[in-house]
């Protein structure tokens, strides 16, 4: 599992880089930037969802 | 100005009546219930959609809707705004293509880096204040507190005298709470804002600062310096957007907590959930409601829009939608899936949210490090704005434990 981020709905919310920093980052301006690209572990693959269910946006989806 | 008093929300829908600024959760309730869209003749016609599908596809909808002007009245932009694509406070009144080039001046200086580095004036700013208070019993939260954390930042980034908080709040109160005045007046009440920001604008070209305005004086489109009235425009929403807004957001957060003890000892014991109950009272309490005007005569979810209609946009109530929230008329400070929509939803995505958290936090965390037991002195005491930002305006706090 990967995560894929529409980078044309994120609108810089920010939820993603609070709740999962380690997954996630922003650009200088403030629109997030995916820091893991490639497959999730157990535990990345539970901070990606709960990254993913908190985006406005719906600009994240956890999937192959 | 006199308005009587709405009797169906749902033909007559007014946001200024006084059952709407006491308590809108059970109207808005009952109009989701009943339409998905309130309507109403006032203001020259206008539309509020309640549901979380409706205020999400009219917030993305730049097509049908423009953000010309984002504060409803009972004017309409030929009155008082500049024409699109510019509008009168660049970017929130700016339409695509114009509002991407305009908000991306801004979005550098509001991104999380260069504002997380002003937690420690924040955390200042409000111990100062909590300072200040004493060791009296009872403290006005919304006058002592609240109401200074927002302009204590605002003034510090974009480069006004912090002295004049009281005037600037003034400033807001003219622009976004008296919406039911007559155009004229309005328009005659603005007039010293006008020169109070255009005189700011001056001292800064004279004496150039490392703060917003003089970012903004130097700033460039495509070569070309920004036109006076995108500089002037943008102060006035940097001043508007950055100070009720989050007075109200972190004022109800107290109230909240003040009427909610069980939170208030769980945050105490637990402060690593601060965020994510800021991230709940953001989602129960949002603050922000926005506008837009409908552009052309449409046809929307049933409803017949004409041109220059007002659009009503409630993230609050968006933010209540049983639909999308499981439930949504309980306040859960863990809760753990929240796609709030406080801050918009679309490219009009609020460009002070990472400000405004911090804000938010740092003010939580100092107020109940300072006072772990409190609650509401008086809960008939407690007044809330009118208007398209609500939050607690008089908020009198028992303080019943100090650490």
């Amino acid at each position: 599992m990967k995560i894929h981020l529409d980078t044309a709905k994120c609108q810089g919310h920010g939820r993603c880089y609070s709740l999962a920093p380690e997954l996630f980052d922003c650009d200088d301006l403030g629109t997030a930037v995916v820091v893991v690209t490639g497959d999730l572990d157990d535990d990345q693959l539970k901070k990606a969802t709960l990254a993913a269910s908190n985006c406005p946006e719906f600009a994240i989806v956890i999937g192959d | 100005m006199e308005h009587p008093p709405v009797l169906d929300f749902a033909t007559d829908f007014d946001h200024t009546d006084e059952a709407w600024v006491a308590d809108p959760y059970p109207i808005m309730e009952d109009l989701r219930e009943r339409c998905p869209v309130a309507h109403s003749e006032r203001y020259g016609g206008m539309w509020a959609p309640m549901t979380h599908a409706t205020v999400s596809a009219i917030a993305n909808d730049t097509e049908h809707f423009t953000s010309r002007t984002v504060v409803i009245n009972n004017g309409r932009p030929g009155d008082e705004a500049p024409p699109a694509p510019i509008g009168v406070a660049p970017p929130i009144s700016s339409d695509p293509p114009f509002h991407e080039v305009a908000r991306r001046l801004l979005l550098p200086a509001f991104a999380p880096r260069p504002v997380n580095a002003l937690e420690g004036f924040s955390r200042e700013l409000c111990n100062q204040l909590l300072d200040d208070m004493g060791d009296a019993d009872v403290i006005n939260a919304s006058l002592q507190y609240t109401q200074h954390i927002p302009v204590g930042l605002i003034a510090k980034m974009v480069g006004l005298p912090p002295e004049d908080g009281d005037l600037f709040r003034s400033f807001v109160h003219e622009i976004i709470e008296a919406v039911d005045l007559p155009v004229e007046e309005r328009i005659e009440r603005f007039a010293p804002i006008e020169a109070y920001i255009i005189k700011l604008i001056e001292d800064h070209r004279e004496n150039p600062a490392d703060d917003l305005i003089t970012y903004l004086l130097n700033a460039e489109i495509a070569g070309n310096k920004l036109l006076d009235e995108h500089v002037f425009g943008t102060i006035v929403l940097l001043i508007v957007a950055g100070i009720d807004t989050t007075w109200s957001a972190i004022g109800s957060s107290l109230w909240h907590l003040a009427q909610n003890p069980d939170d208030l000892a769980r945050l105490v014991a637990h402060p690593e959930l601060i965020p994510s109950a800021i991230e709940e009272f953001l989602r129960a309490y949002a603050p922000v409601t926005m506008a837009r005007l409908v552009k052309e005569d449409f046809e929307f979810e049933g409803c017949p829009m004409k041109k220059d209609d007002w659009i009503l946009l409630s993230f609050p109530a968006a933010n209540r939608d049983p639909e999308f929230f499981e439930n949504a008329d309980q306040v859960l400070i863990d809760r753990e899936v929240n796609r709030h929509a406080a801050f918009g939803l679309g490219i009009h995505r609020c460009l002070g949210s990472n400000l405004a958290r911090l804000e938010m936090v740092v003010a939580i965390e100092e107020f109940i490090n300072r006072f772990p037991k409190f609650e509401l002195a008086d809960p008939s005491a407690v007044t809330f704005s009118q208007g398209q930002v609500r939050g607690p305006r008089s908020l009198p706090i028992r303080i019943l434990e100090r650490a």
